[in-house]
C-alpha cells in the first residue's frame, strides 16, 4: 500500500498537525510501510463476523445524573488563556 | 560502552534508597503498608509531582486529582516514591520515545528496558522500589518485565479502574503491576483491583484474596501451548523466536509437568494478524483520545508565548506539532487515516472484525486448557537505537503480548532464566477473563522451582 503525499497532507489536516515538508516525506514512507504490512488482513474472511469494540460484555453502564464536581476551582489552573473563571479562546469564526 | 550518564528509571527527582527491610516485611505479610511504589508517569498524581506522560505536551502538568490506583495504594499505606519514565503517552516498546528522559536496562546499560512501562520495570529490577505501577495496552507491563527480569501482571480489562490513566487506547488500556515476585504481584493487584464509579468500564465483581490462590499446587491444571506463537515472522534475527527463549518454554513445560500440570497443544490460528489489528485499533482510539491536546485547556500551547499571534486553528496545529513527538504523531496520523471517510470499512471495521476472530480463538482454546503458556517476547532486550528508525520492527516486538490485550485477558510475565548474553527471559501465562487467580497460581508454582526471580542486576558503576 503506497499512500501519496496528498493523502498524508489530508490526514495531517484532519488530525490538526502542522507538518514540515520533511515530516510529510518521512510519514509518507512510514505509513506506506505500516499499511503495507496491515494489508495481510485482506486475506481474512470476515463476512458475517461482528466487530468487537468491548471485550467484557458490558452494555449501557449508567450512573445517576448528579453533579459531583468538587474540583471545579482546580481545573482551570493550567489554562493558557483565562479570565480567572472562564477559558479564553480565539474567535471561532473568521479568526 | 554507551554513554549512560543521566539515565534513570525516574523522571524528575530520583528517590533516596528507601527502607527496604521494612517494606519486605510488609509485602511478605501481604500488605502495602510503608511500601515504596514507583508509579509510571502516565498515571496521574495530585501529590505536587508532575504528571507528564513523558511528553513535552504535558511537561509542566500537575494533576488536580489522583488516579484511582494511586488513591488505593496510598490508602493501603504505600508511598509513591517517584514517577517513572515511559515511551511518550505509552507509545513504544523501548522507553526510547520518552521526550523527557533516558532509561536503560539495569542488566546491560547498552540495551533498552522495554516499554512502555520501562521506568517502572527498571526501578523494580534495580531494587529502588519493590513495587511498580504500569499500564499495559498491548504489552507495556509484560514486555518490559520480561526485558528487566521482573514479574509483570496485566489483569483482565475492567478488573482495575482506568480513572487517572492518561488515555491511549481506551478499549485496551489497563493498569498493571511490576514486582520482583508473584506473591507481591498478588498483593499489589488485590489492592488496586475492584470496581470504580469513576470508570464505567471497570466491572463490579468480587475481588478474591489473590494470595490465597498461591497454593503451589497446579495438579490437574491444563496448560495449553499455542503452536502459532512459535511460527511468527519478524521476531528474532532468524525470523522466529530466539532459540534460548524456545528452550525456556520447553523447560517450563517440563517444570510444570513435574508440578502436576498437564500440557496440551492448542491452536490460535489468527495470531499472525494480531499486530495488524492492534496497529489499527490502538491508533484509531489514540487519535481520538489525543484530540483533547488542543492547546486550549491545558498542556503545551503556543498561546503561552506572550507575543504569539494567530487564529484558533493555528493554536491547534502549532501546539500539537510542537508538543507531540514523532511516534505520537505517527500513531495519530495512522489512526486518523484508518478512521477517515472511505477507509473506515477497509481498515478500522475490518480490524474490529478480526479482533472478534482473535477473541474466538482464545474462547476455543480455553475449552481444552485452563491457561496458556507462551514466550512474552520473541527476543531478549534489544540494543538502544536498534529499532528506533524502523517503526514496524518496533511494533513486531509486541507480537506475543497484543493478542491477550485484544481479547481483554489477564496475563503475566515471569522471569524464566537468562540467555547467553546474560539477559533476562520472560514467560507469559494467559488466563481466562477474571481468572487472575489461576494465572497467579501457576506463575507462583513455576517461580518456586527456580531462583531466577531473586537474582539482581549488577550495581551500576558510579560515573567518573
Amino acid at each position: 500500500m503506497k499512500i501519496d503525499r496528498q493523502a498524508v497532507e489530508k490526514v495531517a489536516r484532519l488530525a490538526r498537525l502542522a507538518l514540515s515538508d520533511d515530516d510529510i516525506a518521512v510519514y509518507q514512507g512510514q505509513l506506506s510501510s505500516i499499511l503495507g504490512y496491515i494489508e495481510q488482513l485482506d486475506e481474512v474472511d470476515t463476512a458475517d463476523v461482528p466487530p468487537t469494540a468491548q471485550v467484557t460484555g458490558l452494555v449501557n453502564v449508567l450512573a445517576d445524573d448528579e453533579i459531583k464536581n468538587e474540583r471545579r476551582d482546580k481545573l482551570p489552573v493550567d489554562v493558557p488563556a483565562s479570565d480567572g473563571t472562564s477559558i479564553k479562546v480565539k474567535g471561532v469564526f473568521g479568526g | 560502552m554507551a554513554n549512560v550518564s543521566g539515565s534513570s528509571p525516574y523522571l524528575g527527582e530520583v528517590p533516596k534508597p528507601a527502607g527496604v527491610t521494612a517494606a519486605r516485611k510488609a509485602l511478605d505479610s501481604g500488605i502495602l503498608k510503608g511500601v515504596p511504589v514507583a508509579v509510571k508517569d502516565i498515571i496521574v498524581t495530585a501529590d505536587g509531582r508532575k504528571s507528564t506522560a513523558a511528553s513535552k505536551m504535558l511537561e509542566p502538568y500537575e494533576s488536580p486529582y489522583d488516579a484511582t490506583v494511586v488513591r488505593k495504594i496510598v490508602e493501603a499505606g504505600a508511598e509513591v516514591i517517584g514517577k517513572t519514565n515511559l515511551d511518550e503517552f505509552a507509545m513504544g516498546a523501548s522507553t526510547e520515545n520518552s521526550a523527557l528522559g533516558k532509561t536503560v536496562n539495569p542488566w546491560d546499560p547498552t540495551r533498552v528496558p522495554g516499554g512502555s512501562s520501562g521506568g517502572s520495570a527498571a526501578a523494580v529490577a534495580e531494587r529502588s522500589a519493590p513495587v511498580g505501577l504500569g499500564t499495559d495496552t498491548g504489552g507495556s507491563v509484560r514486555q518490559p518485565a520480561a526485558f528487566c527480569g521482573v514479574v509483570g501482571m496485566k489483569p483482565t480489562y475492567g478488573r482495575v479502574s482506568r480513572y487517572g490513566l492518561i488515555a491511549m487506547a481506551s478499549s485496551l488500556d489497563q493498569a498493571g503491576t511490576l514486582t520482583t515476585n508473584v506473591a507481591d504481584a498478588a498483593t499489589a493487584l488485590g489492592v488496586i483491583a475492584g470496581p470504580d464509579p469513576l470508570d464505567a468500564t471497570s466491572v463490579d465483581r468480587p475481588v478474591p484474596d489473590y494470595r490465597k490462590a498461591l497454593t503451589g499446587d497446579v495438579k490437574g491444571l491444563k496448560i495449553g501451548i499455542p503452536k502459532e506463537y512459535f511460527e511468527v515472522e519478524g521476531g528474532a534475527k532468524d525470523g522466529g523466536v530466539q532459540s534460548e527463549i524456545e528452550e525456556a518454554v520447553e523447560q517450563a513445560k517440563e517444570d510444570l509437568k513435574k508440578s502436576g500440570a498437564e500440557i496440551v497443544d492448542v491452536s490460535l490460528p489468527h495470531t499472525k494478524y494480531a499486530v495488524s489489528v492492534y496497529y489499527l485499533v490502538m491508533p484509531a482510539e489514540a487519535s481520538s483520545n489525543l484530540a483533547r491536546y488542543d492547546g486550549i485547556r491545558y498542556g503545551h500551547s503556543v498561546e503561552r508565548e506572550g507575543s504569539w499571534q494567530g487564529s484558533l486553528e493555528d493554536v491547534y496545529f502549532q501546539s500539537r506539532a510542537q508538543g507531540f513527538g514523532p511516534e505520537v504523531k505517527r500513531r495519530i496520523m495512522l489512526g486518523t487515516y484508518a478512521l477517515s471517510a472511505g477507509y473506515y470499512d477497509a481498515y478500522y471495521k475490518k480490524a474490529m472484525q478480526v479482533r472478534t476472530l482473535i477473541t474466538r480463538d482464545f474462547e476455543k482454546a480455553f475449552k481444552d486448557a485452563d491457561l496458556l503458556l507462551t514466550p512474552t517476547t520473541p527476543t531478549t532486550a534489544f540494543k538502544l537505537g536498534e529499532k528506533s528508525d524502523d517503526p514496524l520492527a518496533m511494533y513486531l516486538a509486541d507480537i506475543f503480548t497484543v493478542p491477550a490485550s485484544l481479547a481483554g485477558l489477564p496475563a503475566i510475565s515471569v522471569p524464566a532464566g537468562f540467555d547467553k548474553a546474560g539477559l533476562p527471559i520472560g514467560l507469559q501465562l494467559i488466563g481466562q477473563h477474571w481468572d487472575e487467580e489461576t494465572v497467579l497460581r501457576a506463575a507462583h508454582a513455576y517461580e518456586q522451582r527456580h531462583d531466577w526471580h531473586v537474582k539482581e542486576p549488577p550495581k551500576p558503576k558510579e560515573p567518573q
